[in-house]
């Protein structure tokens, strides 16, 4: 079986993030860039299949700061085929570009199942998964946590509000949006990236033009004005302690 | 405006879901008396879930196959609609159903879209929306271009009881929609094993998140919550690592709280988490970030450890119980 | 210029060839605080791998109790590295087929990404220092040789509690007037005890870091704040060709004490024990420097703990322990930091004095744990020092 992964950078937010001087976009040069942590759930979950059943794993990300070492990471936890799509991934970008960059790779490769993290906190023009699904004309199951592949179909266990799952069946070729892996991600030394760097080749592809249309364009970023702020205790421990059990009477629940 | 506002009726197992309800609102406020807000249910025999739209009118398509969601098969009924009758708007949820059934139709009829929007406001002829990225950190703003637009929506400003109507609106059938040949099928509903306290139904929740850092620090949690005479609930992180039951996630895929009192330890506020307390009364956070989005709120405030205050508060509620 | 080094890197020890003189003795076993609590304690897995079974030692997964504490290595009459050789190799394997407890995982993955375990911001290694600008040197931006370089280390930068120990030495080091530096963002973390937690590969990345930036600058010495990173720049860091003279900051103020002794003025009026850190005392057999700075102030009585220097108790933190808490409290319900703050009590000291940065936010934990926050304070020997001064 073929899997295919869609990988996204996107801003660290460990760092601070900073405005441009033009207001509607991140400063580049200080936004510093890590892989969507649920497109590393989607890998996870192309790995665990491929260890289950066999088959292959080919993992695509566009050409950013640290997307050697994602990619390598990834060659190093199991997969097969590393992609880097060359293109400009810092300026005008969003979900429908993207996907229309990625969409080349489903015909060319036809792969049986593509996955790709539900979502990515960077952008405001929906779930690449559902846009390429919808460009490829694929079947697209999202907040996927858990997957079973058998006879060229998937079961993917679709998670909806208070812990209740909904069980799906999907022919393959299909697009899953992936929320969590059947287990946590898993932890790859660094010996085993240096091997991978080593012995694994990473493929450049050029992209094609970024065509935004379906996303719209943001006129101004802000950082949010707090409609109101909570009042602040101060004091030691022992102080706001005391401040706290007057408000729990307050309120009657003490 | 004028026009059409569509929302889509999320619903599950026979319920509709809160969400609808918020954008049955929210639509309510931008129509004014100009626009007509129009719910669109598919379902199957699901006409009772009309009962409390706020709406002028309900679309209805039933077929068996609709009973539950799949995205294969909302695609199919709502591109006929949407090439048919070009609303000004549709809303969504930002939701396991909304966003998939979203970006899916925005991507076929080249519909614009915008998604994780708090809020949308009309200024003159103009509709505004206001999205938040990056975990809540920062917040987007611009202009829903002209046309059909489609926007994916957080709850917000707007309280499910806004949404609701004691008339039930007119229900038209939609005529029969083909869907033969869905790839995508439903096997089954799975409950999560119920035997743990509803969390939805307590008046205080002692909550943690990513800042009790350690599985050992539960039990410092625990013991506040059961001087409290209450459980303790969690953020996504700490369900994720398995310190905490599902039955205990408070957030957008978790549980929707309404206590009279949240006490939040070492909880940020991210938008997933936050949606799900739009129903209490008072927010007290605890976290050593004062940037924090969860300050912005939260009532009550402190930047302390949460690991450092636990022990003491804990004694002080005893020894406030008389114990 | 760095004077070139004069001690030699210590030779590398051929493990396979001493365990074969193992007597099975299991002197290791008995000495190790957590050995009690694993499935395979030092001596079984080396019977394990004579009987070829060790397969059975990587199935479980209580190898994760070792804190890398070196008592094993210390007691071994055939002087086997235990620690380095059985330990660590073993927790190594289980690494490579990624099996390791998820807090030990997302610190060892934030080490990757951030150069610390704490998962902060390379930008926020300096924020500790806010308000001392003019008393800390900075190297880089125009500056590039300093007589000391202070290697500051991750907790010591980033955890709010060490901070304030933190700038004390930095307070001590202006006083002294000692010319002195720290690489400030540019630090990476020593990477010592993920290496003992079986990260050879992210040890060696982080010292080919640091070793390329502190090429960058001319000083004559490195001080350090912590154990963890002066064992691995005095031991470690030779073998992979990165050589400079260093000292941990209680031999380095030990030295000064004749400058340092006319400061000390305002009376302590407590006791003090003093823990010897695991990396300072039994590893590199540092004792005396820290005794002597606590010596030196005034109205301060010293008592010994009964586990005092080569037989110290671990604070729990080594090996990988800092990133094990939730492991260890789930499997054990023990700490093993309220062991030895029971025994600081039993000795009546007020004041346990540390010499590491893992020290104080563990045994403080365990200062509230065991209800022993009315009698007992933790402080580091840099707070007390700069105690005594203002």
């Amino acid at each position: 079986m073929k899997t295919l992964v869609l990988i996204q950078m996107v801003p660290d937010l460990v760092e601070e993030l900073i405005v441009d001087r033009d207001g509607t976009r991140l400063d580049s040069y200080n936004t510093h860039w890590v892989i969507n942590e649920f497109d590393d759930f989607a890998l996870e979950q192309a790995v665990l299949l491929k260890e289950r059943q066999g088959g292959e794993v080919i993992v695509v990300a566009p050409a950013m700061e640290g997307v050697e070492d994602v990619l390598f990471t990834a060659a190093a936890k199991g997969a097969d085929l590393l992609i880097r799509l060359n293109g400009d991934f810092e300026g005008e970008v969003n979900n429908h570009s993207l996907a229309r960059q990625f969409f080349p790779f489903i015909t060319q490769l036809k792969p049986d199942l593509i996955l790709t993290g539900v979502s990515a906190h960077h952008r405001h023009d929906g779930a690449l998964g559902a846009l390429i699904a919808a460009l490829a004309d694929l079947p697209y199951i999202g907040y996927v946590a858990g997957v079973t592949v058998t006879d060229g179909k998937a079961v993917a266990r679709k998670e909806y509000p208070g812990g209740i799952i909904c069980e799906m069946e999907v022919q393959l070729p299909a697009v899953l949006g992936i929320q969590s892996p059947d287990t946590p991600p898993r932890y790859v030394p660094i010996s085993k990236i240096r091997q991978a760097m080593k012995t694994a080749q990473i493929e450049e592809q050029e992209a094609g033009g970024a065509d935004l249309s379906g996303g719209v364009a943001i006129s101004r970023l802000i950082q949010p004005q707090a409609s109101g702020h909570a009042v602040m205790l101060e004091g030691d421990l022992d102080q706001i302690a005391e401040k706290l059990v007057a408000i729990f009477k307050e309120q009657g629940v003490l | 405006m004028s026009g059409e506002i569509y929302v889509l009726i999320e619903h599950l197992q026979g319920q509709v879901l809160d969400i609808s309800y918020i954008l049955l609102a929210q639509a309510r406020e931008l129509a004014g008396n100009d626009a007509q807000v129009t719910a669109i249910l598919l379902g199957h025999q699901a006409q009772a879930l009309t009962a409390e739209l706020a709406a002028d009118e309900v679309f209805y398509y039933d077929h068996p196959l609709l009973e539950t969601f799949t995205a294969e098969a909302y695609w199919k009924v709502l591109a006929g609609l949407l090439e048919e009758r070009k609303p000004r708007l549709m809303l969504f949820g930002e939701t396991t159903i909304g966003s998939e059934t979203a970006g899916g139709l925005s991507m076929r009829l080249g519909l614009p879209l915008v998604s994780h929007c708090q809020k949308i406001v009309r200024d003159g002829a103009v509709l505004r929306w206001v999205s938040q990225l990056f975990a809540g950190k920062m917040l987007a703003e611009g202009d829903l271009p002209e046309g059909t637009a489609l926007v994916t929506m957080q709850p917000g400003a707007f309280k499910p009881e806004q949404g609701k109507s004691r008339q039930s609106p007119k229900i038209t059938p939609q005529p029969p929609a083909d869907l033969s040949g869905l790839r995508t099928s439903v096997k089954q509903i799975i409950q999560p094993s119920g035997e743990d306290v509803d969390i939805t139904r307590l008046d205080v929740l002692v909550s943690v998140g990513r800042g009790i850092q350690q599985k050992e620090n539960i039990e410092l949690a625990q013991a506040l919550a059961e001087s409290l005479n209450t459980v303790l609930a969690g953020s996504r992180p700490v369900v994720d690592q398995g310190w905490l039951p599902v039955s205990r996630l408070v957030g957008k895929s978790g549980k929707a709280v309404k206590p009279k009192l949240y006490l939040a330890l070492g909880i940020s506020g991210a938008p997933e988490h936050v949606e799900a307390l739009g129903n209490v009364e008072m927010i007290v956070a605890i976290n050593t970030d004062p940037n924090a989005p969860i300050f912005n709120l939260a009532r009550f405030g402190a930047t302390v450890d949460a690991l450092d205050l636990l022990p003491v508060l804990s004694e002080k509620v005893q020894q406030a119980k008389g114990g | 210029m760095v004077e070139m080094v004069t001690q030699e890197a210590p030779p590398l020890i051929r493990t396979e060839e001493k365990l074969k003189s193992c007597i099975q003795c299991g002197d290791c076993s008995s000495i190790c605080p957590v050995g009690y609590l694993m499935d395979f304690p030092p001596s079984k897995i080396i019977s394990a791998l004579r009987a070829e079974i060790y397969p059975r030692v990587l199935s479980s997964d209580s190898v994760w109790f070792c804190v890398a504490c070196s008592a094993c290595t210390a007691v071994c009459p055939a002087q086997i590295p235990v620690t380095t050789g059985l330990m660590t190799r073993t927790k190594e394997e289980l690494l490579m087929e990624g099996r390791v407890p998820e807090e030990l995982k997302k610190a060892l993955e934030s080490t990757q990404r951030y150069g610390n375990p704490l998962g902060e911001s390379p930008r926020k290694r300096t924020d500790w220092m806010r308000g001392m600008e003019d008393r800390v040197p900075l190297l880089g931006n125009g500056r590039s040789e300093t007589d000391i370089l202070w290697y500051v280390g991750d907790y010591a930068s980033y955890h709010p509690r060490v901070q304030a120990a933190t700038r004390a030495l930095a307070e001590l080091l202006h006083l002294l007037g000692v010319n002195f530096a720290i690489l400030g963002n540019e630090e990476y973390s020593d990477g010592d005890s993920q290496r003992l937690a079986g990260e050879q590969g992210l040890f060696e990345m982080l010292a080919e870091k640091n070793g390329r930036v502190l090429k960058k600058y001319r000083f004559n010495k490195i001080i350090t704040t912590d154990p963890h990173a002066y064992n691995a720049l005095k031991n470690e860091y030779p073998r992979l060709g990165i050589v400079y003279p260093v000292q941990h900051y209680t031999e380095f103020l030990a030295e000064r004490l004749e400058a340092l002794q006319p400061l000390l003025r305002k009376p302590l009026g407590s006791t003090i024990t003093y823990h010897d850190a695991c990396y300072l005392g039994r590893v590199n057999k540092i004792y005396e420097a820290p005794r002597a700075l606590l010596a030196a102030i005034p109205e301060a009585t010293l008592v010994e703990m009964p586990h005092y220097g080569a037989n110290s108790l671990c604070c729990g933190g080594g090996g990988g322990g800092m990133w094990l808490d939730g492991f260890h409290w789930e499997k054990a319900r023990t700490r093993l930091s309220e062991w030895r703050i029971k025994e600081a009590s039993s000795v009546g000291a007020n004041i346990l004095a540390v010499a590491c940065p893992y020290e104080t936010p563990r045994f403080e934990d365990a200062v509230k744990t065991t209800g022993k926050a009315e009698e007992l304070t933790v402080k580091d020997i840099s707070e007390l020092l700069l105690d005594a001064i203002r």
